[in-house]
């Protein structure tokens, strides 16, 4: 755990800690530096998550949690470190990643029906120029029905309520049949009943062995959800076990709006860099 | 109105150059970029011109490649434009189509150009009743130049989708999946853009490149408006604008009769004729239409003034008791109702006589026993709405409960009302301290 304790320092320096990463991590962040538009997003963040945890990210807004997802993701490029997927890059791990990215982040008008949005999710296994097989539009099918959706599959998506479609994203993710699911605010304004339904996937994906990562906001149900937190607030304030991180102190260290001395330092940089 | 063969030589071009921005235009639409199609139909003028200045010949070949290249060099400018300054995308498109428009402009007068037949005027209108006499030969077949180019360019707008359709509609919905699963979203987008670039360029002739715009995104737009599938989109894209086509040429032969003016253009009627079939799918569209949305609109009304009547009729028996018939208050409450929207209250009546859940002329309404259990429904819903919410909100004035219920009575269905009942416990009686129906609300 000595990990652990010196990247809960405030200003823990970046430095190599590349021994101490386990290339079969499901995940494994290696000093990730990340900035939009020259002011830092995400500063060394630098951990490896366990295989067959259900893992929450928590933190305050603009603290970096889909960032960090999306950097995983190659979706933004990295100023420096890397992140690996099994030891791997995630070009080459593709197939090993399911993602759902934010409810908003797409056109509900747009003219599809559900089953078509979730076969999206087998689309990287079939190869460029080729349509659709009948097996994967099975999949597609039963990975609405573990969701609870197999009746709307002919629904235009815009028809469907919040929560509904919020399950079809998770149902796509499904039929990713991937071992470590990105997932950024899966439960975003959606209806209790979902909340239920999306826990109970996540609890099976995550018996299976698979592993889970949720970018999350509400803070009640932290403890209850998650066996493990990222906690994080541009960088790193607590990585662990629930039980262990999840404490006043942390909480009050990621969300206190103190600034540290590297947020303050990066301030001053977006400043300068503007200026220049 | 007579009809030539030379206007079947420009309907068959301008039907063929439809089709064959019925594909990137669709795209275009999807991809809510609608105005970079706009932007890349100017841009190729600079392109020609420079493809025209290095071989020094107006050949397709040449011409479609220095469209494709203008293209990619539009839609790169345009990312740089708002990556690196603070502008947004509109505005980036702005600045960069404008630009290199004008020095398109600019080009077409060098001496090296000017005695080439790159005619603004051309450019701009197009000009399909020339393009479409003009003859060539194919395959021992004579057909119309315009027609020809167009057609396949369709042809391989048409086989690329085909192709790569999958690719296109997950770029189109969600690219940062689609770029997680492996399938280069930022590639689709060019593929698209040299698609409308070199599109744009075939249609040139027939529609001029102000125009261009109207058929990459009007038809689309309207097909929009009428499917909520995919597929099908492009389908209905196609015919729309194959029709705009069509019904534009015979308006630019007609109208000008009518309206005793001496000439008109068919490109331009082309783009009017598109924007027509907009207005009717804007109109008549199933799901998304005007009328449709009106009439339901209407037919909400209708229930609400026949359950306000209902509710107006039993509030004033309850008061009056049964023997009173007629119940004056009801007969000025409804009266009041029909002075505010007299054809739909006239209409509820009607309706309500006919469902038999009333009787009477309106002086002597009365309400049947199956008129009563649904107005006693009504009444239930609306006075455990009020207990509800003065349960809720305590501190809530008794007078400011009746206008929520008042709305959501017409809401509530049975389990609702089940619901709605459990949690209030069964009261027997409103915060008004008048009865509510029982939940059998059978008692007649």
């Amino acid at each position: 755990m000595s990990r652990l304790s010196q990247a809960a320092l405030p200003s823990a320096a970046p430095s190599g800690r590349g021994p101490e990463h386990s290339p079969s991590a499901p995940v494994s962040i290696h000093d990730l530096t990340v900035a939009y538009h020259r002011k830092p997003v995400l500063w060394d963040v630098d951990l490896d998550v366990p295989q067959g945890r259900l893992v929450g990210i928590i933190g305050p807004n603009g603290a970096g949690k889909s960032t960090l997802i999306k950097a995983a993701l190659d979706l933004v490029p990295c100023v420096s470190g890397e992140v690996l997927i099994y030891g791997l890059p995630f070009r080459q791990q593709r197939r090993l990643v399911a993602y759902v990215p934010q409810r908003e982040s797409v056109d509900w008008d747009f003219p599809i029906s559900a089953v078509e949005v979730v076969m999206m999710g087998r689309y990287g296994m079939m190869g460029w120029f080729r349509p659709p097989t009948r097996a994967h539009r099975r999949a597609a099918v039963e990975a609405l029905e573990r969701v609870g959706m197999a009746d709307f599959a002919d629904r235009q998506i815009s028809t469907l309520s919040g929560g509904q479609q919020q399950r079809i994203f998770l149902a796509r993710a499904l039929a990713q049949e991937a071992q470590i699911y990105f997932m950024d605010e899966p439960f975003a304004s959606v209806d209790a009943a979902t909340e239920r339904a999306i826990i109970a996937v996540l609890t099976e994906l995550k018996d299976a062995g698979r592993t889970v990562l949720v970018v999350h906001h509400d803070l009640q149900t932290v403890s209850r959800y998650f066996d493990h937190v990222i906690m994080l607030n541009m960088r790193v304030v607590a990585h662990g076990p629930t039980r262990e991180v999840f404490t006043e102190e942390n909480l009050a260290r990621t969300y206190g709006g103190r600034l540290t001395l590297l947020s303050e330092a990066a301030e001053a940089l977006a400043r300068e860099g503007r200026a220049v | 109105m007579t009809w030539l063969p030379a206007d079947t030589s420009i309907v068959l071009s301008g039907a063929l150059c439809a089709l064959a921005c019925s594909v990137p235009g669709t795209l275009l639409v999807l991809r809510k970029m609608s105005m970079m199609g706009d932007a890349i139909s100017h841009t190729v003028l600079p392109g020609l011109a420079a493809a025209f200045l290095v071989t020094q010949t107006r050949a397709p070949l040449p011409m479609f490649l220095g469209a494709a290249a203008i293209g990619l060099v539009t839609a790169l400018l345009v990312q740089w434009v708002r990556d690196l300054s603070r502008t947004d995308g509109g505005t980036a498109m702005g600045i960069v189509f404008t630009a290199l428009f004008a020095l398109g402009l600019v080009l077409l007068r060098l001496p090296a150009i000017e005695h080439v037949d790159l005619d603004p005027s051309c450019v701009l209108y197009g000009a399909v009743e020339t393009a479409a006499i003009d003859p060539t030969t194919v395959f021992g077949v004579e057909m119309p130049r315009a027609a020809l180019i167009n057609g396949i360019m369709f042809a391989v707008n048409l086989a690329v989708l085909l192709l790569c359709f999958k690719e296109f509609r997950i770029s189109a919905f969600d690219p940062a999946l689609a770029t997680t699963v492996g399938i280069n979203a930022t590639l689709m987008h060019y593929i698209l853009m040299t698609m409308t670039a070199v599109t744009t360029v075939a249609a040139f002739e027939t529609v001029g490149s102000i125009l261009v715009i109207a058929m990459l995104i009007v038809p689309p737009a309207a097909a929009y408006l009428l499917t909520d599938r995919f597929g099908v989109m492009f389908i209905l894209a196609g015919v729309i604008g194959a029709a705009s086509a069509a019904g534009g040429h015979i308006a630019a032969i007609v109208v000008p009769e009518w309206l005793g003016v001496g000439d008109t253009v068919t490109s331009g009627m082309m783009a009017v004729a598109a924007g027509a079939f907009f207005t009717l799918a804007w109109l008549g569209s199933p799901r998304h239409g005007v009328i449709s949305r009106l009439i339901l609109r209407w037919r909400l009304s209708l229930r609400v003034m026949r359950e306000d009547i209902l509710g107006i009729a039993y509030r004033a028996q309850e008061q009056e008791g049964p023997a009173t018939l007629p119940p004056v208050a009801a007969t000025d409450a409804i009266a009041r109702l029909r002075r505010l929207r007299p054809i739909i209250a006239r209409f509820a009546l009607t309706l309500l006589r006919r469902r038999g859940l009333v009787r009477g002329p309106l002086e002597q309404l009365a309400l049947t026993d199956r008129g009563r259990a649904e107005a006693a429904r009504l009444v239930r819903s609306h006075r455990l709405w009020e207990t509800y919410f003065s349960h809720q909100f305590p501190t809530l004035p008794a007078d400011h409960l009746h206008a929520p219920a008042e709305v959501l009575e017409h809401l509530t269905d049975d389990a609702m009302r089940d619901r709605l009942g459990e949690r209030t416990s069964e009261p027997s009686v409103d915060p008004h301290g008048r009865a509510i129906p029982g939940a059998s609300s059978g008692e007649s």
